[in-house]
């Protein structure tokens, strides 16, 4: 079939749309992929589940009593922990306000040989609410395993602790 | 015995509501005047109920009716009045009482400036407004009752969240809502053109300043928020790409998409389909922003007021409107096509790239927003997607768009002259490679710098050669009409904004020190001593207050007080301190003392200096000015003649539908 102009012109204009449609996917799974970040509990990295992300998010409680501040600079220490294990945390910068003791957190970082450097520490917004995907991951650590940290967590997993 | 009154006020609501779909859908669908005439009282009807409801709601916070839940949960008797006005809005059932009482508002604004439209049309543009109103009310009555008892009464209430006393607070959500529901009429309309299978340019023509104003207001409530997460959550960012503010962001592109998309329907009658896609994506986007921020569906700094349950409601509505809408537009698009051809080069191919632009930025804030629950359905982990996504996709799709600007107003419709694009283009080139080079030694080479301010000039020069174009060639008094000077200002705000961002993401210096009182820390020119720490009190909070004075050339600049506040009920809120400036922002937040027991001691302090961040929001606000104005233009109200020729046509359709 002869291609009259405006047969000619849709042509152009779709391949265009397709070739800008390709262009596109392609960036945005490469995007995608060096942005996915992973929410793992102490007990997931302890099981190794961390090994093939180089940073990844921690999320989980503050054990009480584990915040350690350094006396001559911003640097902070403390312990992350869920259901089944415990995560030393470095942190050097300034704190959200909600940061304190049996609070869960969210810290984005690597991790440093035995202990994860955060390069940000997010706190849960206000008193009763906790991230679903935390919520969910320390379900999930959760299961079939025994509550080692109920001291620390008296509140337990899903519940709502209260200052 | 009031608050059941309001609920009472809900119901007849609903009811009105339901009067005002259902029997004009019907009377425009047998020819039926009489039912058609209902649409209008009942729009009117609906809204005093809502405002009535929405009125016992205030007038119960305010008079501290603790024995009313939703008041008990959110103020107290320490909390100021204008707080409490705010604290009506400040939770999910009071905002959702915001969102229909807005609905509410834009609906009567409808009913009486839609006189002029074709009694058919206008009868089912109101109903389609109804049923929003039906889907948003039952909301309400059945699942989150914003009049809920609690008995026994307590003596006193709990608080309004701390992040949300703050000025910006009480406009932010009325701002945003005010741009959601806008583009409510923008459906509507689209929806009734498609119900009555005719779309008439003149309809087009009286439906843009809608959509303008609704994109104004959205402009505006994305500024209040960026300001107010600047100001008040002591980041010192001014957007972090959150799900709660990509929710805003989503219809706010594809409402930038329609404001183009209209003109062009309206003024070649091209692209019509199109321009009905985007009116129920803007408005599908705007509900889907609401169910993000109030389901708790997606973790965010947002999620305050969050309940799955509700979640699944309004996901229900959504598949229904987006379902719906998107089925009837499989079925009837097609018979509204038309318009004039264009050629390559014309105006009308330089809106629809941008438009495409506008498009696919919103799917790609979209994809990222809604990731985490994609990977959750196909159990990949628990994922999100971080800001260096949006970061990197963003600009590189704006990029077309910030390069096509100059252009588009010089071409001209249906088909452009490649001459005077290659002078504007040498122009616009020249000067922008002129002020790079230039900024280049100002800015110590930072390219990120120079490229905001070559992108700026390009875009200003593009603009400002425009209306000296208009100026030269047309005669005094028609040389800047109100939609002529409201593109302007919108454009000359992009170039703002692109300045602000640009410059301020790569020149800003960010540092987080621990000081004690009487050490110094020098940014650039500028010393911040810490004075140390003391006490000071507010109508429902302490603070510890500290004192920071900025000096320069050995000139005591200003003296900062950033605040840490413990709110009555025990929650913790840092207030920043902004020392503002047109071409930078000195910021200050207190961290927390160095040594728990010694408030008086060392203290973590963060200090910023952010050159440029206020072109920012003024860019965001030169936009809003721009849509306001345009929508002034004297061209969108309909003329006599026309609307009563359409009307005529109409009624004579009807009058044969009854024969």
């Amino acid at each position: 079939m002869p291609m009259n102009p405006t047969r000619k012109r849709r042509l152009t204009i779709v391949l265009a749309i397709l070739a800008a449609a390709a262009v596109a996917a392609v960036l945005v799974v490469l995007a995608l992929q060096n942005n996915m970040n992973y929410l793992l509990t102490p007990s997931q990295v302890q099981s190794g589940e961390a090994a093939s992300y180089k940073t990844f998010r921690l999320g989980g409680m503050v054990k009480a009593g584990s915040i350690q501040r350094a006396s001559d600079s911003l640097k902070v220490t403390f312990t992350v922990v869920d259901a089944g294990g415990a995560m030393p945390v470095e942190y050097t910068g300034i704190l959200p306000d909600l940061f304190r003791d049996n609070q869960s957190v969210i810290a984005t970082g690597h991790m440093d040989n035995a202990h994860f450097v955060a390069t940000e520490v997010l706190a849960k917004h206000d008193e009763t609410y906790m991230p679903k995907e935390l919520k969910d991951a320390m379900a999930k650590a959760h299961e079939g395993k025994r509550v080692e940290e109920a001291a620390a967590a008296p509140d337990s997993m899903q519940g709502n602790p209260k200052p | 015995m009031t608050p059941e009154l309001g609920q009472l006020a809900l119901i007849l609501a609903l009811l009105l509501a339901l009067a005002q779909s259902i029997l004009p859908l019907i009377g425009a669908w047998r020819g039926n005047r009489a039912l058609m005439a209902v649409a209008r009282p009942a729009a009117a009807g609906q809204a005093v109920f809502v405002a009535m409801a929405f009125g016992i709601l205030a007038w119960a916070f305010l008079r501290f009716d603790f024995s009313v839940q939703y008041v008990a949960d959110n103020s107290n008797l320490a909390l100021p009045w204008y707080y409490r006005i705010a604290a009506v809005w400040g939770a999910h059932e009071g905002s959702l009482l915001l969102w229909i009482l807005i609905l509410n508002v834009w609906t009567v604004a409808l009913v009486a400036f839609s006189q002029k439209l074709p009694e058919v049309f206008a009868s089912r543009v109101i109903a389609v407004m109804g049923l929003i109103a039906v889907g948003f009310l039952a909301f309400i009555i059945f699942t989150s009752n914003p009049f809920g008892r609690l008995l026994p009464m307590p003596g006193d209430g709990a608080d309004l969240n701390p992040v949300l006393q703050d000025p910006g607070m009480t406009f932010h959500p009325p701002m945003l809502y005010m741009g959601y529901v806008g583009f409510s009429v923008a459906f509507a309309f689209s929806i009734a053109a498609l119900l009555g299978g005719e779309l008439e340019q003149a309809w087009v023509r009286w439906a843009r300043p809608w959509t303008n104003i609704a994109w104004a207001f959205l402009t505006c409530g994305i500024v209040a928020g960026s300001w107010w997460a600047y100001a008040e959550l002591g980041w010192g960012g001014w957007w972090f790409w959150d799900p709660v503010e990509n929710a805003s962001f989503m219809p706010w592109l594809v409402g930038a998409a329609l404001i183009h998309a209209q003109a062009v329907t309206e003024k070649r009658g091209s692209l019509r389909a199109w321009t009905i896609l985007l009116s129920i994506f803007a408005f599908s986007l705007s509900l889907l922003g609401t169910f993000l921020v109030r389901s708790g569906v997606l973790t965010s700094v947002h999620a305050f007021a969050s309940d799955p349950r509700r979640g699944i409601f309004i996901l229900a509505f959504l598949t229904i409107v987006v379902g719906g809408s998107l089925l009837l537009y499989a079925l009837r698009a097609p018979r509204v096509l038309g318009g004039k051809p264009f050629k390559v080069v014309s105006r009308e191919t330089v809106l629809l790239i941008g438009n495409l632009m506008f498009a696919v930025a919103a799917a790609m804030v979209l994809l990222g927003t809604l990731f985490p629950l994609i990977g959750d359905a196909l159990n990949l982990g628990r994922i999100s997607v971080g800001p260096p996504y949006f970061g990197f996709l963003f600009p590189l799709l704006m990029a077309p768009v910030v390069l096509l600007l100059p252009f588009g107003p010089f071409l001209r419709w249906g088909k452009g002259e490649a001459p005077v694009l290659k002078s504007l283009l040498l122009r616009v080139v020249i000067a922008a490679l002129a002020c790079a080079i230039v900024a280049a030694f100002l800015v110590d080479g930072n390219l990120k710098a120079i490229v905001g301010v070559a992108a700026a000039v390009w875009i200003t020069v593009g603009v400002l050669l425009y209306a000296y174009k208009r100026w030269r060639e047309m005669p005094r008094g028609r040389r800047y009409p109100a939609e002529m000077a409201g593109m302007l200002l919108a454009h000359l705000g992009v170039g703002v904004f692109v300045a602000g961002v640009l410059l301020s993401e790569s020149l800003s210096v960010t540092r987080d020190v621990r000081m004690a009182p009487g050490e110094s820390q020098h940014i650039g020119s500028y010393e911040f001593r810490f004075d140390g720490v003391h006490r000071a009190n507010g109508p429902n909070w302490k603070a510890d207050q500290g004192v920071v004075t900025v000096i320069r050339d050995g000139r005591e600049l200003t003296v900062m007080h950033p605040q840490k506040r413990t709110y009555l009920r025990g929650q913790v809120q840092t207030e920043s301190a902004v020392d503002a400036g047109v071409t930078r922002d000195l910021y200050v937040a207190l961290g927390e003392p160095m040594d728990a027991g010694n408030v008086e001691g060392a203290w973590a302090l963060r200090l910023y200096y952010k050159p440029f961040v206020r072109w920012i929001w003024a860019g965001g606000l030169l936009m809003m000015l721009g849509g306001l104005v345009c929508a002034a233009d004297k061209r969108f109200r309909l003329k006599r003649g026309a609307g009563a020729e359409a009307g005529a046509i109409a009624s004579l359709r009807v009058q044969e539908n009854h024969a």
